[in-house]
């Protein structure tokens, strides 16, 4: 005989607590239940749903948003964790899909998503390592964005946005430096 | 790196490196997914999944649950027994399967109740809640065990642990073994993985006007199927409507994945309310509708001592797990490419589907004709060791030449078209491998360094026709012939397009991309400024969907269709218009136009403001308006025999592809590394060759994960080991190489500008080409690839006996 196990801790207690912060250049102010992790409250109060949940357990990083402009977990932390804090998510670079900002230009010149599901951790990653306004290799592109998963792209043209992406920005937006784009590819 | 034969472009569209039109929405995070879709009042489920592999539930007590505040409802597998009948299936009848378990559960992590409350939180408090006592039961595991007699049965009203059993023999297999200068053999084992997109299955169910419930969900994709939905729901068919929601991929996995979105139904027909229930991914992991194959293998090819197969002899055992609900469709897509792309006529086939305490299979990227050519290719390369002949080489020797096509194989399936030779000189041409075998002896003897070089093919059967889900059967219950797909052209007052897709097509695939493509091309618009939605089974018309490569083929066959008739109205509009007689006219570049006086003519708009505002000036008798629909039935399809010597014509578009990798192999440690990988494909008529570059590397990097890292395990009691993305490992950026890509086009003489399907085959040929170079960089030490995944603790104690071995 096996009986299922419960440990009925009184974790529906309610207790909420009023959370303060930047979400997208936005200061926002909510009264949210303690548990409520950040990517939930993103996702459901401020209906950004470009957060993805793809584990809900910090593994695939799909849930990926940036924190004071590092890359945070969103299903691991509580939103009341994020008091204080600035939050961006995809829509801070463009929300407009008749206007991309440059990274998700890029991405779209290298088709470097398909189902999309990884896409908005994917580009907030890309945002994230090309702050330096470094060149790099691919290798190190693919080290870089090893922390998200894809299921669907194999990651080879996820790399080749992130370069793309990288020449766009060192040119100073979309069109500049010429048609660096399929040359400097090294195919 | 992409390469593509040097020939003068065919089309305008088709066939160049497009942006894709489903991308700008996805990047900016509006995909439109199941968990994004918020209705008033939306109620969430979570589910209590069964802790055991296999027992009776004594009782369900819900109680302490009930009264969580915020708690709805709990449904169980008794409600479903009294509401309900079963789900669709199509394997045996006797083996009936509900959302939640009726009376017994049959594996770790089967649905055992439902909790429905007014947030997911709340309803995971309230699972934790309840209390269900179960009685044990022997867990049967081991599917070879599962059919001794007196093993326990999984379904007592089947009689018996196998699900099904047949040989199929083309030819003289016994002739063609005995008479053979050769023959190897050997015993395989293809371990579990599945699709395991980023995103899981979900449903979001609600009721409707008129008595009309609605179903929401990413994981059905045929259309005219949902009345089997509707049975399982006991509704009549009309009061049914499933609405098609985009997908964060699949892969197989939300392939007629019907259980998610039974169950969403049924929730809120229980509560009245609407209710959004969504796998996580612990439900996804165990319970994903179906896992993929998990095969045992005894298999014997024949050859002579030139190198030439004379025959192949097969022995599958097939752990199935707990239901059957596809049959054995992963087999017959076997039989669609049985031979290869190899020439040999004799071909036995011995096949035990087998009932265990583990999660159901069902499709992944190759549907179960991976897992053949795998055994195929292993078998190959083992021979050409014997003969001393180079893989290259005795691959070129057997393949079906040129002046075959259309060829039909041992089994009765016919392979389109192809250009075997070119493939593999392509692929041979994109890489030194006479290079890389000096490297390989220079490095074993300057610096202890294994280096091995695997080079393997597939074929890629693609467009599926329904007769191979049952064709493997005697009396199959509803031998369907059909697997249709459909589209809608409208151009609307202003002259703008809209094309309506009447199936749940857009799992990560581009759809949008295709169908737009093929509008342009056909009336000189730009694909982007198409609006593509997608219809709901009330507006439907018949629609499969994705699966099987098909649907890049299907949807062009439906869109040129349905254009072809739209073109027809606009140039008879016209001619009344201009008063020029039809065959006078054309259409180029968004216009039609007076042959040879293309100053005398209408635009799209001009012709559509006539269409919907002035019916005085159309042709008498003609209706108003500019939409037309057309179904494109599968382009080339038999019946099987009565005594299935000939299981017809099923999938015939045949796509084919060779891979090249070279490895390094730590004998210390077992790990592997990519030095250089090679991946020709020929998926006749491109029409996005960067598209379709994406997708053979993301099934390349998928057939990786199934050769060396993924593995949905169960422990010898029947206890699930992979339940996170910890256990699972799919792989990262840092395990996939960069694959690089080159194209051969061999347009299909069957299908609409000659495509065929490319989806798959990037995965079905991985896993062959992997376990061959891992062979290859530690022959000496008699290592030979038999299961996967290929751990590296495998590799080493291979390596670790054969220096025992040899130091006695
Ligand atoms: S959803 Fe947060 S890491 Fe997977
Ligand atoms: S694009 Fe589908 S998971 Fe990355």
């Amino acid at each position: 005989m096996t009986t299922t196990e419960n440990s009925p801790e009184a974790r529906y207690a309610g207790d909420t607590r009023t959370v303060t912060l930047r979400v997208n250049g936005q200061e926002v102010t909510r009264e949210v239940p303690t548990r409520t992790t950040l990517a939930d409250f993103l996702r459901d109060d401020l209906d950004l749903v470009s957060v993805h949940l793809g584990c809900e357990h910090g593994v695939c990083g799909c849930c990926t948003v940036l924190l004071d402009g590092g890359s945070v977990r969103s299903c691991l932390m509580l939103a009341v964790q994020a008091q204080g804090h600035e939050i961006e998510t995809v829509e801070s670079l463009s929300a407009d899909q008749n206007n991309l900002h440059p990274i998700q230009e890029a991405f779209a010149e290298e088709q470097g998503l398909q189902c999309g599901f990884c896409t908005p951790a994917m580009v907030l990653r890309t945002k994230e390592i090309l702050a330096d306004g470094q060149e790099r290799t691919d290798d190190e592109v693919r080290h870089e964005i090893s922390g998200i998963l894809c299921r669907c792209t194999g990651y080879q043209n996820i790399i080749n946005a992130v370069q793309n992406a990288g020449r766009k920005l060192r040119c100073g937006g979309a069109g500049g430096c010429g048609s660096a784009h399929d040359e400097a590819k090294g195919a | 790196m992409t390469t593509v034969e040097n020939e003068k472009p065919r089309y305008k569209y088709i066939g160049s490196d497009r942006k894709r039109v489903e991308d700008p929405r996805l990047l900016v995070g509006r995909g439109g997914y199941i968990a994004d879709l918020k209705f008033p009042g939306l109620l969430h489920a979570a589910i209590l999944r069964s802790p055991v592999p296999h027992a009776t539930i004594r009782s369900i007590d819900a109680t302490e649950a009930l009264k969580l505040p915020g708690v709805v409802a709990v449904v169980t597998g008794e409600d479903c027994k009294a509401h309900m009948n079963p789900c669709m299936n199509f394997g045996p009848s006797s083996i009936p399967q509900f959302p939640l378990a009726v009376d017994k559960v049959r594996y770790v992590g089967e649905a055992v109740a439902a909790v429905i409350a007014e947030s997911r939180y709340i309803a995971e408090d309230a699972v934790e809640l309840l209390e269900v006592e179960f009685e044990d039961l022997p867990a049967v595991t081991n599917p070879v065990a599962a059919m001794e007699p007196g093993a326990a049965l999984l379904h007592d009203g089947h009689g018996s642990n196998i699900g099904y059993e047949r040989t199929f023999e083309f030819g003289d297999v016994a002739g063609a073994i005995s008479g053979a200068d050769l023959v190897v053999e050997d015993t395989l084992h293809w371990g579990r993985s599945a699709g395991m997109p980023m995103e899981t299955s979900g449903a979001v169910a609600r009721p409707g006007l008129n008595g009309v419930l609605e179903i929401y969900c990413n994981s059905l994709n045929f259309s005219y199927f949902s009345f089997l939905i509707a049975g399982a729901l006991k509704l009549p068919s009309n009061r049914l409507t499933m609405n098609p929601v985009p997908a964060g991929g699949s892969f197989g996995s939300k392939f007629t994945a019907h259980k998610v979105p039974t169950l969403a139904g049924f929730l809120a027909l229980r509560t009245g309310r609407p209710v959004s229930y969504v796998e996580d991914r612990l439900d996804h992991l165990m319970n994903s509708d179906h896992h993929a194959s998990d095969r045992y293998y005894d298999a014997k090819m024949g050859f002579t001592s030139e190198g030439i197969i004379t025959g192949l002899d097969v022995d599958v055992v097939d752990d199935y797990g707990a239901y059957m609900q596809f049959g054995v469709g992963t087999h017959g897509n076997a039989f669609s490419q049985i031979v290869g792309p190899y020439g040999f006529r004799n071909v036995k086939y011995h096949l035990r589907a087998v009932l265990t305490n583990k999660c159901q299979q069902g499709a992944y990227r190759g549907f179960g004709s991976e897992v053949h050519n795998w055994v195929l290719e292993r078998l190959i390369d083992k021979a050409a060791v014997e003969l001393g002949l180079k893989p290259e080489e005795i691959r070129r020797r057997n393949f079906i030449t040129n002046d075959q096509f259309p060829y039909k194989i041992p089994g009765g399936n016919v392979y389109d078209s192809g250009n075997y030779p070119a493939v593999l000189d392509k692929a041979l041409g994109m890489i030194d491998l006479e290079h890389w075998r000096s490297e390989q002896k220079r490095l074993r003897e300057e610096e202890g360094r294994y280096i091995g070089i695997g080079l393997a093919t597939t074929q890629e059967r693609s467009v599926f026709s329904a007769t191979e889900f049952w064709a493997l059967n005697d009396n199959p219950d509803f031998p369907l012939t059909s697997s249709p797909e459909s589209a809608t052209v409208t151009i609307d007052p202003a002259g703008q397009f809209q094309l309506l897709l009447h199936c749940q097509s857009m799992w990560g695939n581009s759809p949008e991309t295709v169908g737009t493509t093929v509008l342009a091309e056909e009336f000189g618009i730009e694909p982007e400024t198409v609006n593509v939605r997608y219809a709901d089974t009330a507006r439907a018309l018949p629609g499969t969907g994705p699966g099987g490569s098909r649907y890049t083929v299907m949807l062009a066959g439906a869109v040129r269709g349905a254009s072809r008739k739209l073109q027809r109205k606009l140039i008879d509009i016209a001619a009344h218009s201009l008063e020029v007689a039809a065959e006078d006219l054309e259409l180029v570049d968004a216009r039609v136009q007076v042959k040879g006086a293309p100053e005398k003519s209408l635009s799209l708009p001009e012709l559509a403001s006539t269409a919907y505002f002035f019916a005085l000036n159309m042709p008498p008798g003609m209706e108003s308006g500019l939409e037309e629909s057309y179904t494109y039935d599968h382009p080339y399809t038999t019946l099987p025999s009565a005594d299935r010597s000939d299981l017809g014509v099923f999938y015939p578009i045949m796509g084919h592809a060779c891979h090249i990798a070279v490895m390094e192999v730590d004998p210390d440690t077992g790990t592997t590394k990519f030095l250089d990988y090679v991946a020709v494909h020929d998926a006749g008529t491109m029409v996005n060759p960067k598209s379709l570059g994406g997708h053979v590397t993301g099934g390349a990097a998928q057939g990786l994960g199934s050769t060396l890292y993924e593995e949905l395990a169960y422990d010898d009691e029947g206890q699930f080991k992979s339940s996170t993305f910890m256990d699972y490992l799919v792989p990262t950026a840092n395990e996939v190489p960069p694959f690089r890509i080159g194209h051969v086009e061999t347009p299909s003489p069957f299908t609409e500008y000659g495509i065929k399907g490319g989806g798959e085959g990037g995965r079905m040929v991985t896993p062959s080409v992997v376990s061959a170079a891992i062979d290859d960089a530690l022959r000496e030490y008699g290592m030979r690839v038999r299961e996967l995944p290929v751990k590296p603790a495998t590799i080493v104690a291979t390596v670790q006996a054969a220096i025992a071995e040899s130091s006695k």
